[in-house]
């Protein structure tokens, strides 16, 4: 990307000398863009949002902010928005106070940082809190305010640490509405920590897996959840059922994987790359089918024998019993024509190739 | 929005059911019983248990620490031993205008008093206390209970060549002792020859000494006078009044009481001995008198100095403000109070240098603990514990050991100022003086507190998350800005603690200023520890004592107005 | 007297007297003293010879003599008197005597004679200056100074004045923070004669010519509280004139080889020794009266001086000095009764201390810190 707002460009970091917690990062991000950084805990990406605050310096490589290097920048320079993963609202003062320190820190004048103040505390509509110490708020008010600080000072950058993960599941699902709302609404370009992936997808443009110190993929929600590029990403992200086996045949964009236990199935091949490749089978559980008249013509068909079956509201969990392994999930909907399966019952499931995607093992 | 929704319908439901009770009374629990009688009840155990609980450390902190507060309270006020030893002399001083020396009778009545006071050896006490108010008393009584014995010496003789049986113990008894006692004494006496003679231990103590009924209408003075000897003789001596010759002070009042009694009192006497006494009765005002005055003034000039007598009319009150006036550089004289001549003013003086010095010590404990706190504070926590146990280690050295390693380094000719020297800093006859005076106080207090104020500040910053620095820089402020707005106010809560913690140690300090602290470098604590174990002027130093303790509750309160108290953490 | 009670006692129960005394002595005792090298002198003096004639007894050694006059207070308060026999100097005896916290003795009945036949109160003689006390030592306060102190030029100080006198003999000087001893010297060297010094210091004028005195080298003075001090100072060079007890001077300079030498003019002589605790019970009493008749018999006295320059509070036991029980040199010299040491001393008024010592330490104190 040429007009790359945030560029790390072959960024590495190490703190001790002898591991790399982020080895050859290169990311670009675009202007407006949401983007978050999604990992499991010590993936790096903590690290690699610590590096562009300024908090943390690159051990090599170069972090360029709107084309500026800023790696000697120290972070009070940088204009970036920070909201902190536990909001560090000042306790000592008051939500007016922790809004206006910004403004203050920067020399801007009493009537209009009190006007900033009341703006900002208008779009998060906490309007009437102005005057509570940080203590008096709930949780959920507090991550208000904390974001509502992050902006009051009008950055075009704004990162945010796990910023939802103190709330409970309905006040994130709210928030995250809000947070993508408010991004889009101002313009502003977001870098979004979290590892929890439902909001990853929810919220971001684009996603950034980290795993090891690297990202695994990067891509828009929805291609990351259809078409991941490696069996971390596509066990990471989201539900999936995996099938080990060896790659025995590479035609074009579909290839035949012979299982462990023999059987021979079709997949698209993502990153095997020959024959004889020992390949990680990935198939999503909704995309498995066990009503046989629903199959499509060129579905591929094994048996299988329930395990379990769970009842869980708008879908059906079935554990099947598939290819030796006893843990292939299958999600069906909760509709009229889905009959409920019984422990033992022996059947027979099926999918589309194109929708079997061979990844490295 | 969700949060408004639900404190929303919360309040809606706490209304209702307002509502409800205000419409049915008090709520009743399900037995009928009011709701908060039950809930009482139900807690009554869990309190009973939580006391239970305490009990031992509140009882340890009673006996240890609240009693003897109360202790040095009451000490401070406690004045009774005037009124306790010279209890006759009190009383009869009470009219004294001042004016001249007092009359014979209370001279009398000091004889008396003094005459058990020797006896009983309280006399050289209260000597004691009523020096430190008057100098000079206290040999004047010392000196007077060595010549007590010989006053009414002439009046005895002179009985006893009159009449023998005045030399014989049983004579006296049977004038003065109840018939009732002498009979319990006989039986005692019959019982403790019997034990004697079976060779049987026999600890039964004489019955206590009774004055028969009427002998004090006729010889008031004599009866006063020879139960006090009877009585001090068996407490003290465990000596019997049978077997004793009285004091020389009883025939001294028996003298005074036949010049004085009515001569028809004297006559309608009908009791035991009334012949003897009417036999001397009608001699006594032939007898070779004694002037009082002049033989007390003969055992000491104290006596003829008018300001001996105030002393003992200003302190006979069994409770006196003295002590605190004396810790305040005051003086309670016959003339009210006034402030102590200048050259002794020194209590107010050494409160104020207290203060000013435990302030610059506590002064100095922030600036030095600060940033050693903030350092082991952001210190991964293996390092950070090594360093803290150097911390603590002036606490594991001996105070005198740390003292003396002090002035090895301090003095003239000591470690810092050789150093300073042979760097050219200093001119070899102009070496600094660091130790005996207020320096040496402060930089030794300072090393023996530090660890007080390094502890509560360690403990508190450790609790400050780095994510408020972090905030506050990505906020756009400066490292120094982030520093004073943000991170140094969360941090005074720490300060709090540790200010009042040094402070409160190092106002009660002594032993540090007494090594180091020359004469100028000395606390108010010096002068209590030297009434202590010194001087033994305990009240004085109770009164400085709670002075102290008032003034530390002053400026907790003062403190807790400015800051607040809620603004102190330990950690 | 209780004491009397208790001998009246014993002869009219018991026939065989003396069995009856041996039998009621307890077999444990608690002796308070200094502490330090004067503390072992004791031991190696009284203790270690009594034990070896009672080995059933067990003496335990307590270091409290500094306060033990509030302790003994706190005891008798507490109705629990823990300690057997006590170690105090004179002016404390006094003062415990005087608060009735020590018991009166007859000193000719509890001590032993002379070896001639002396009694023991004409043996004491007037260091029996209370009722309440048995004295052992004599001690002085005394002054010593740094040799060889450029400064001076040569001069070496020959009398007590020398401390006054900062022109001739320049440097810190060292003297103990309390107002006894430096009252009498100040008004010795601003010309009072010796005979009068406590009559002029009774009067307001006097004490204030001897704090106009002491004002004079107020600035240059270390003021001490431990004796320990003056010696150590004097080494170190921190001071070239002081004055402490003459026993800590002996073990600078002739223990410890210190560049130090005495300066016995106008010594002040005072008292150090026993005092038994009122109210003790009887088989602790009898233990401690025969203990406190052996080690203060005229033998016992003279050997102590074998460990420690303090001279004994015997007559008959100065005869007997002989030599320093490590050194090896003759006492007597050492010892601050040696004629060539006490030309002029003075004799410390104890009663009159005993009066005036409060107010006076007030005003010194006031003194010293303003």
């Amino acid at each position: 990307m040429q007009d790359a707002f945030v560029a790390f460009d072959r960024v590495q970091k190490s703190y001790d000398g002898e591991t790399l917690v982020v080895k050859d990062l290169n990311l670009h991000i675009g202007k407006g863009e949401f983007l978050t950084m999604l990992g499991p805990s010590g993936s790096g990406k903590t690290t690699c949002l610590m590096m562009l605050a300024g908090f943390e310096t690159a051990t090599h490589g170069e972090i360029t902010l709107d084309g500026k290097p800023i790696n000697n920048i120290p972070p009070h320079k940088r204009g970036i928005g920070m909201v902190f993963q536990n909001y560090a609202l000042f306790p000592h003062m008051t939500v007016a106070e922790n809004l206006a320190f910004p403004l203050e820190v920067r020399k801007i004048g009493k009537s209009e940082r009190e006007e900033k103040v009341l703006r900002a505390l208008d779009m998060v509509q906490m309007g009437d809190f102005g005057g509570r110490r940080p203590a008096q708020l709930s949780g959920g008010q507090q991550q208000r305010i904390a974001l509502a600080r992050a902006l009051v000072f009008e950055p075009e950058l704004v990162l945010m640490d796990e910023p939802l993960g103190a709330l409970d599941k309905q006040l994130r699902e709210t928030m995250q509405f809000e947070i993508t709302n408010l991004a889009h609404r101002l313009g502003i370009t977001v870098v979004y920590v979290t590892h929890d992936q439902t909001e990853a997808l929810t919220m971001s443009d684009r996603v950034a897996v980290f795993d090891d110190g690297r990202i695994q993929q990067l891509a828009a929600p929805d291609t990351l959840y259809e078409e991941p590029q490696n069996s971390f990403v596509a066990q990471f992200i989201g539900e999936n059922n995996t099938l080990s086996g060896r790659v025995t045949r590479i035609d074009g964009d579909i290839c035949e994987v012979t299982l462990d236990d023999g059987e021979v199935i079709d997949a698209v091949p993502v990153n095997v790359s020959a024959v004889g490749d020992r390949t990680l089978v990935s198939i999503r559980p909704e995309r498995v089918e066990m009503n046989k008249d629903r199959l499509a013509p060129d579905a591929h068909t094994l048996k299988a024998e329930v395990a379990e079956f769970i009842y869980m509201g708008d879908i059906y969990r079935t554990r099947l019993r598939v290819a030796g392994r006893d843990d292939f999930i299958v999600k069906t909907r909760n509709a009229p024509d889905q009959r409920r399966l019984k422990p033992g019952e022996q059947i027979e499931i099926g999918w589309r190739p194109q929708d079997c995607r061979a990844l490295d093992a | 929005m969700t949060d408004a929704a639900t404190g929303n319908i919360g309040r809606a439901a706490a209304d209702a059911r307002r509502a409800e009770a205000e419409q049915t009374g008090p709520v009743m629990a399900a037995d009928g019983r009011p709701l908060k009688q039950s809930l009482n009840r139900a807690l009554r155990a869990q309190k009973l248990r939580a006391l239970a609980l305490i009990a031992p450390l509140l009882l340890f902190l009673l006996v240890t620490f609240v009693a003897p507060i109360f202790d040095m309270l009451f000490r401070s006020v406690e004045n009774q031993i005037t009124s306790e030893t010279l209890p006759r002399t009190v009383v009869a001083l009470e009219d004294w205008d001042a004016q001249d020396l007092p009359s014979q009778d209370t001279f009398a009545a000091l004889a008396y008093d003094f005459m058990e006071a020797a006896e009983r050896r309280i006399h050289t006490r209260l000597g004691s206390r009523l020096n430190y108010e008057t100098t000079g008393i206290s040999s004047t009584f010392r000196r007077s209970g060595r010549g007590i014995d010989d006053l009414g010496e002439t009046q005895a003789e002179q009985f006893i060549d009159l009449n023998p049986q005045w030399e014989d113990p049983a004579a006296w008894v049977a004038l003065m002792a109840a018939p009732d006692w002498i009979a319990a004494q006989a039986d005692w006496a019959a019982r403790a020859d019997a034990a004697d003679a079976a060779d049987r231990p026999f600890d039964e103590a004489e019955p206590a000494f009774r004055l028969a009924g009427g002998i004090a209408a006729t010889l008031p003075e004599t009866a006063d006078a020879y139960r006090s000897f009877a009585t001090t003789i068996q407490q003290e001596d465990e000596d019997s009044p049978t077997a004793e010759e009285p004091w020389n002070t009883v025939y001294l009042a028996l003298y005074r009481d036949l010049l004085r009694q009515p001569a028809a009192t004297i006559a309608a006497y009908d009791g035991p001995q009334a012949a003897l006494v009417q036999e001397a009765a009608g001699v006594a005002a032939g007898f070779e008198a004694t002037d009082l005055p002049a033989f007390f003034i003969d055992m000491d000039d104290g006596w003829g100095d008018l300001k001996t007598w105030e002393t003992i009319q200003t302190f006979s009150d069994p409770y006196t403000a003295g002590y605190f006036l004396a810790a305040l550089d005051l003086q309670l004289t016959p003339q009210g109070i006034e402030m102590q001549p200048e050259e002794q003013q020194i209590y107010l003086m050494l409160f104020w240098r207290t203060i000013v010095l435990s302030l610059t010590i506590m002064g100095l404990c922030v600036l030095l603990g600060y940033p050693i706190a903030y350092l082991l504070s952001n210190l991964p926590m293996r390092t950070s514990n090594l360093l803290l146990i150097l911390v603590l280690l002036p606490f594991w050295t001996s105070l005198l050991v740390r003292t003396s390693a002090w002035k090895v380094l301090l003095q003239q000719q000591g470690v810092i100022n050789d150093t300073l020297v042979w760097l050219g800093l200093v001119a070899d006859d102009a070496r600094l003086a660091l130790i005996n005076n207020q320096v040496g106080t402060v930089i030794a207090m300072t090393h023996i507190l530090l660890p007080f104020m390094i502890l509560p500040l360690y403990s508190v910053m450790k609790t400050i998350p780095p994510s408020y620095v972090r905030a506050a820089k990505s906020l756009g402020a400066t490292n120094s800005t982030a520093f004073w707005r943000v991170y140094f106010p969360q941090s005074v809560p720490g300060i709090g603690a540790g200010c009042i913690l040094v402070f409160i140690l190092s106002i009660g300090y002594y032993i540090t200023p007494e090594l180091v602290g020359g004469r100028t470098g000395i606390f108010i604590s010096n002068r209590i520890a030297f009434h202590i174990s010194d001087s033994l002027n305990w009240g004085l130093a109770a009164a400085l004592g709670s002075i102290l303790l008032i003034l530390v509750l002053a400026l907790y309160w003062l403190y807790d107005r400015l800051v607040g108290i809620d603004n102190v953490k330990l950690g | 007297m209780k004491l009397k009670n208790l001998m009246l006692m014993t002869t009219a129960t018991a026939l065989a007297a003396p069995a009856a005394m041996a039998q009621d002595m307890a077999d444990s005792m608690t002796l308070v003293s200094w502490g330090g090298a004067y503390q072992t002198s004791q031991v190696r003096a009284y203790s270690d010879p009594y034990t070896a004639m009672n080995p059933d007894v067990e003496i335990v050694w307590d270091e409290s003599s500094p306060e033990a006059v509030a302790r003994l207070r706190a005891m008798e308060e507490a109705g629990n008197i823990t300690w057997d026999l006590v170690d105090v100097v004179g002016a404390d005896a006094i003062r415990l005597c005087d608060e009735g916290l020590a018991m009166e003795v007859d000193h000719d009945e509890i001590l032993a004679p002379a070896p001639d036949g002396t009694s023991a109160s004409d043996d004491f003689g007037d260091l029996i200056v209370s009722d309440c006390f048995i004295p052992q030592i004599v001690y002085s306060t005394t002054a010593a100074y740094r040799t060889g102190v450029e400064a001076w030029e040569g001069r070496t100080p020959e009398s007590i004045c020398a401390i006054f006198d900062t022109e001739n003999f320049p440097g810190t000087r060292t003297l103990e923070r309390r107002p006894i001893n430096n009252m009498e010297w100040a008004l010795l060297c601003d010309g009072v004669a010796m005979e009068d010094l406590y009559d002029v210091l009774e009067t307001e004028e006097g004490i204030d010519r001897a704090f106009a005195m002491l004002d004079t080298i107020k600035e240059d003075t270390i003021w001490w509280s431990a004796a320990a001090e003056p010696p150590q100072l004097l080494a170190d060079g921190e001071a070239v004139i002081g004055t402490s007890y003459n026993g800590r001077w002996f073990s600078a300079i002739e223990e410890q080889d210190q560049p130090i030498a005495m300066l016995w003019d106008a010594q002040v002589f005072d008292l150090d020794g026993w005092i038994i605790p009122e109210g003790l019970p009887e088989e602790r009493l009898n233990r401690v009266l025969d203990f406190v008749s052996f080690a203060t018999d005229t033998q016992r006295l003279a050997d102590q001086a074998a460990y420690i320059s303090y001279g004994p509070a015997r007559a008959s036991s100065a005869p007997l000095v002989g030599n320093h029980a490590d050194l090896g040199i003759p006492m007597g010299p050492h010892m601050p009764t040696d004629p060539a040491n006490s030309e002029r001393t003075i004799l410390f008024n104890y009663e009159w201390w005993a009066d005036y010592r409060d107010d006076l330490d007030a005003r010194f104190q006031a003194w010293l810190a303003r």
